[in-house]
């Protein structure tokens, strides 16, 4: 009631909305931002597509030559490249799998009343807040290693010997680590969804007869249909380009068992010095990427409207 | 048949009761009402019914079999909770089907029965729609439905009418009243609208504290209120409590005498009281009358609320105690007048120091067959 008095009483200071809407324009204002966004994005891209067409290797720059579509080619046939492809694909799908799968679980584990229960959520949370390098190297210096590992010695103790994980199971041991680092992600989307979700609603079920795995199949999980999509979409854009995980610990090796698009691409670049080819498998892995994006804004768009 | 028994129920979170012995006898067809204030534990010990809730010590018969550790499912109850609690996710059949669906029922069969109750209900456009699609009405239809579609031996009702507005409330107030009739089966239910629990109600739980204050049919209540408590918490507006002396003690009535001199005789049974006790007289706003040829009282008009067919004043009395007195539309009093307000002996009610209603001489003559026939009860109170 005040305010309105005191407008009344100053009528001049009363916003003048047309003015604002119409005749200043905000153009020259936004426009810095734009601009510097445009030059950030396009002008890396624009060499990209350059390069990517010239014949260009950094141990003999002087022979750069025009070549067409001669990397595309080339990269094209290169059996390494699709089996980067595949690698990348195993490895986007079973760390989905898995940190979505545990995440739930754990989700509706959380959601539990327990003592203890704000340190627990903590705790595992925090792997998120670890960077990749790092948690790459506790992983390969102090878990993983065949001699001195944690896992090693535990499995010695028992008199199972003991496991070289980066030479054996080289991929598995990247799928465990990325997912370790990723389930507190997952863990922590889905717990706030699923705390959203009404408990008279799981009590009516529980009244209609519904036991836990019921409950969960047709109460729990769609009700956290939307906040899977969700974490699925944000993961898939992270998981094409794993890098560090894989620099640390295997250097994409033995051969090319662990080797996935990024790291592929960072072959060609920088140990082969192949400029032109590096940025022709850049290109068909961000046109991969969209592709991929394309597909899951669409089945999550579609997710969010029901 | 179906009745439910409690036996000395208690509940215990970690540290607080909440529940404090609580003994009830809920009869085959019986419609229940539970009220009380905000926190009275009424939910909770619905919930404990349900099975959704562990009782923490006590017994709980449903048709005399002890049902502490049967799962709720397994009880023959079905509820129906404030907030609707539907499946966003499913259908209105599906909804309604979900019990039949998990019991193994075969998908022509559950759909079938979820189209028969829907018929019932009115629900049949909407079989097709999610709950989403339904205004608030419709979803407490539904939510109704799928308690029906168990064809349960007690339903529970919690607060169900509370998210509707008023209008609607009025007419789902009515069709659960006459779903009762048709359906005849025993319905607890819980509420703190004073009009559902007085109209809908074969009998009342007057809950506080986690206690039983008071049991007993609509009208029971109304007229031979058991303390303080169910006599303010009954009726709208509230009772009127007035601190009194007790002047005189008769077989026939106690005289009191009322702030300001005058003296008023109450037709109740000798009792405690004595002479020169201090007591508590309760008159409800509809039974005082403005009389300025026989002034019991007189005071000042506070506040005037005119209703449209009734009026309200609020009269501040000597002594400083206010009084709710309820006069037709058409009564003239304005603020700040002066009103001459007369207190019928008859139609008070005397509480002792500890709060307790003192006996009346005679009974409300509608009360006289209540304890024997409690289903005709409602009928005609409907009726009147
Ligand atoms: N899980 C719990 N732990 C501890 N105390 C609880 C718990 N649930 C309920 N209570 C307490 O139990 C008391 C009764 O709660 P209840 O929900 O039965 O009240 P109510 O009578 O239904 O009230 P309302 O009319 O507001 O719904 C409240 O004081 C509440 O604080
Ligand atoms: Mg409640």
């Amino acid at each position: 009631m005040s305010s309105s008095l005191a407008v009344d009483r100053h009528p001049e200071t009363r916003p003048p909305e047309q003015r604002t809407r119409r005749q200043v324009s905000t153009l020259p204002l936004v426009a810095p931002s734009v601009i510097a966004l445009l030059l950030w994005m396009i002008v890396p891209l624009a060499m990209t597509i350059g390069f990517s067409f010239q014949r260009y290797n950094l141990l003999n720059p002087d022979a750069r030559e025009f070549i067409g579509l001669g990397n595309f080619t080339f990269i094209l046939s290169d059996p390494g490249f699709w089996i980067s492809i595949g690698i990348t694909i195993i490895l986007v799908v079973s760390v989905l799998v898995i940190t979505i799968g545990l995440g739930t679980l754990l989700a509706i584990l959380f959601d539990q009343e327990f003592p203890g229960q704000g340190i627990a959520r903590v705790l595992a949370i925090s792997p998120f807040f670890v960077m990749p390098t790092v948690s790459a190297l506790i992983w390969k210096n102090m878990l993983m290693h065949p001699v001195n590992g944690l896992i090693a010695q535990i499995t010695r103790g028992l008199g199972l010997g003991a496991i070289d994980w980066f030479a054996n199971l080289p991929l598995l041991a990247i799928i465990i680590i990325v997912s370790w680092e990723w389930l507190p992600f997952a863990l922590l989307i889905l717990l706030t969804a699923i705390q959203s979700l009404d408990h008279e609603q799981i009590e009516a079920a529980r009244m209609d007869g519904a036991k836990p795995i019921a409950l969960f199949r047709f109460v729990m999980l769609p009700h956290l249909s939307r906040a899977i999509a969700v974490v699925a979409m944000i993961e898939t854009i992270f998981f094409l380009t794993i890098f560090a995980e894989i620099f640390v610990t295997t250097g994409g090796g033995p051969g090319l068992a662990t080797t996935n698009l990024a790291y592929y691409i960072f072959l060609k670049a920088l140990l082969e010095f192949d400029v032109g080819g590096a940025s022709a498998g850049g290109l068909i892995a961000v046109i991969l990427a969209n592709i991929v994006a394309i597909f899951l804004m669409r089945s999550v768009a579609r997710n969010l409207d029901t | 048949m179906s009745t439910v028994t409690l036996r000395n129920i208690h509940k215990q979170y970690t540290d607080v009761e909440i529940i404090k012995g609580i003994d009830l006898d809920i009869n085959d067809r019986e419609f229940v009402v539970f009220v009380g204030p905000s926190g009275c534990g009424k939910s909770t010990l619905l919930r404990m019914i349900a099975g959704l809730e562990d009782i923490s010590s006590g017994d709980l018969l449903i048709d005399g079999e002890r049902v502490n550790d049967v799962p709720p499912d397994k009880r023959g109850l079905a509820m129906v909770f404030q907030t609707y609690a539907l499946y966003p996710h499913m259908t209105v059949a599906e909804n309604m089907a979900f019990s039949l669906r998990l019991a193994g029922v075969p998908k022509q069969q559950r759909l079938e029965r979820a189209r028969d109750v829907a018929r019932i209900l009115q629900l049949e456009p909407l079989l097709n729609r999610k709950p989403k699609e339904l205004s608030g009405g419709q979803r407490q239809r539904v939510a109704i439905g799928r308690a029906l579609v168990r064809n349960p031996k007690v339903f529970l009702f919690d607060e169900p009418l509370s998210n509707l507005d008023a209008a609607l409330r009025v007419q789902m107030r009515l069709e659960l009243a006459s779903l009762h009739d048709s359906l005849q089966t025993t319905m607890i239910y819980v509420t703190h609208d004073q009009v559902e629990a007085m109209t809908l109600a074969d009998k009342i739980v007057v809950l506080q504290g986690g206690v039983v204050e008071q049991v007993g049919s609509p009208l029971e209540l109304y007229h031979q209120p058991r303390n303080l408590f169910v006599a303010g918490f009954i009726g709208s507006p509230k009772m009127n409590f007035l601190t009194v002396t007790v002047s005189a003690v008769n077989d026939s009535g106690t005289t009191v005498q009322l702030p300001g001199d005058a003296s008023v005789t109450i037709p109740v049974k000798p009792s405690s009281l004595s002479v020169g006790d201090r007591a508590t007289l309760g008159i409800r706003p509809e039974h005082l009358r403005l009389d300025p040829n026989q002034p019991t009282l007189t005071g000042e008009v506070l506040v005037v609320e005119r209703l449209g067919g009734e009026t309200f004043l609020y009269v501040r009395i000597a002594g400083g105690d206010t009084l709710i007195v309820q006069t037709d539309g058409d009564n003239p009093s304005r603020t700040h007048d002066r009103a001459f307000v007369h207190i019928n002996g008859d139609f008070c009610h005397l509480f002792d120091q500890n709060g307790e209603s003192i006996a009346k001489t005679r009974r409300h003559h509608l009360m006289n067959e209540t304890h024997e026939q409690p289903y005709q009860n409602r009928v005609s109170y409907q009726a009147e």
